[in-house]
């Protein structure tokens, strides 16, 4: 249970975007000394992050500029795009959806189904899935499957526990059907029992904004923040991160017999680099085959998988065939890997805006 | 079991050279930090495969109890 294997579907191309603005966590005052302030980038491998602080940049924007991109590289007919989603958990509007919004700026077909999904971390793992079994049938065969955040908007400035983890992006990635070729293999996963483990407490309509929500605690470490921001509660979701995910991975392998060490490029959801080296190392993968692009970029939620894969594998994915592993594990708590193969595809340079 | 606890342990808390007792209460030490305690549960997990919840783990004060809460979920 948990498997899905879609047939006839193509990964066609990947394409992303960024805030221009920078933020560098050498000189973050929140960390610390200069002491703790090495260690932390020593430990999480987090140098700095592009962020839209300041600027009225969204995540439906990046989002937009990746897909732009993407369909002008593939050569696309914007008419002929079947499908859109939209995976983020930082929307323009509580309603209408962003794909709606995105529809229209894209200038795509009224008849172009679309849908927002509301993931964090597991979200582009999950946003395959879904696209790939909409395409499925050959119904619809071309799609669009954008995944951005603006993470850094949902945390506290002073919350030295996740603030300076986080950075902004949008992409997009394009899914074809393509009679008979393999397809992609998926294994997802949800906890719910976990869903305190990272979570923003107010604001949604569990409980609906009150004053008190704009009130600002401080906690154990010193860090301080509001019920409208971030709470995540580290240690759980490290012991998730590094348990679940080498799970997941094994579990896809087994079920279809994938031999992981033939596999290329194992694309981790880019939590931090303590973890991530405890899943590999888990796993058993040797450190090339594992690319980061935490250490520019920081964590950036759903869209991590594909800004790793366009900031690091570009060269690689346009010129030859792949073999790619991908796993991702966050809020929710949702989890899940995704094996797919590439034989040349349109991967443009990192776009920042 | 009692040796290779402890050795772990200090491994992972980088206390070679310092006397750990059973009766300690290891968020005294001055190593004690964020870090050290995700690296602890990387070492149950890798070297024991268990995986203590952040709440059953807030209530094990000394390495005493640690220890025994490894023996606890180990002997199946």
């Amino acid at each position: 249970m948990g498997f899905q294997n879609f047939k006839n579907i193509k990964v066609q191309g990947f394409a992303a975007c960024v805030p221009k603005h920078i933020e560098n966590n050498e000189n973050l005052n929140l960390l610390g000394d200069s002491e703790q302030i090495i260690k932390f980038i020593e430990t999480t491998g987090i140098k700095q992050r592009h962020t839209v602080k300041g600027q009225s940049i969204r995540t439906s924007d990046m989002c937009l500029v990746a897909a732009e991109k993407l369909l002008k590289e593939l050569n696309w007919n914007k008419n002929d795009v079947d499908c859109l989603l939209f995976v983020s958990q930082t929307s323009d509007y509580i309603f209408p959806a962003t794909s709606c919004i995105l529809q229209d700026k894209l200038g795509l077909s009224n008849d172009c189904f679309t849908m927002d999904i509301s993931l964090g971390c597991s979200g582009w793992i999950h946003g395959m899935a879904t696209i790939s079994a909409l395409l499925q049938n050959g119904g619809f065969k071309k799609g669009l499957l954008l995944a951005g955040d603006t993470s850094t908007m949902t945390k506290s400035p002073f919350d030295k526990s996740s603030y300076p983890l986080f950075g902004d992006a949008g992409t997009a990635t394009a899914i074809e059907f393509v009679e008979g070729v393999d397809g992609i293999m998926v294994h997802t996963s949800t906890d719910g029992k976990g869903h305190g483990a990272i979570i923003i407490p107010d604001g949604g309509f569990r409980n609906f904004y009150s004053p008190e929500s704009e009130i600002y605690k401080e906690y154990e470490d010193g860090s301080r923040r509001n019920n409208l921001q971030t709470f995540m509660d580290g240690a759980a979701v490290f012991t998730f991160g590094i348990t679940k995910g080498p799970r997941s991975v094994f579990a896809l392998a087994e079920k279809y017999n994938l031999n992981l060490a033939e596999i290329d490029y194992f694309v981790f959801h880019q939590a931090n680099k303590f973890m991530v080296e405890k899943i590999r190392n888990k796993i058993k993968i040797p450190s090339e085959k594992v690319p980061y692009s935490l250490d520019e970029y920081g964590n950036t939620s759903c869209s991590s998988i594909p800004l790793t894969i366009v900031t690091r594998l570009s060269n690689k994915i346009q010129n030859e065939k792949l073999k790619i592993m991908t796993c991702a594990f966050g809020v929710g708590l949702s989890w899940g890997s995704i094996y797919f193969e590439t034989d040349g595809i349109v991967c443009p340079e990192i776009i920042m805006i | 079991m009692e040796t290779k606890f402890i050795e772990l342990f200090k491994e992972v808390l980088e206390l070679e050279d310092k006397n750990v007792n059973l009766t300690d209460e290891f968020r005294q030490y001055d190593e004690w930090d964020s870090l050290v305690y995700l690296s602890i549960i990387a070492m149950l997990d890798d070297e024991y495969d268990i995986v203590i919840e952040t709440d059953e783990f807030k209530k094990i004060l000394t390495v005493g109890d640690l220890m025994e809460e490894v023996k606890k979920r180990t002997s199946k």
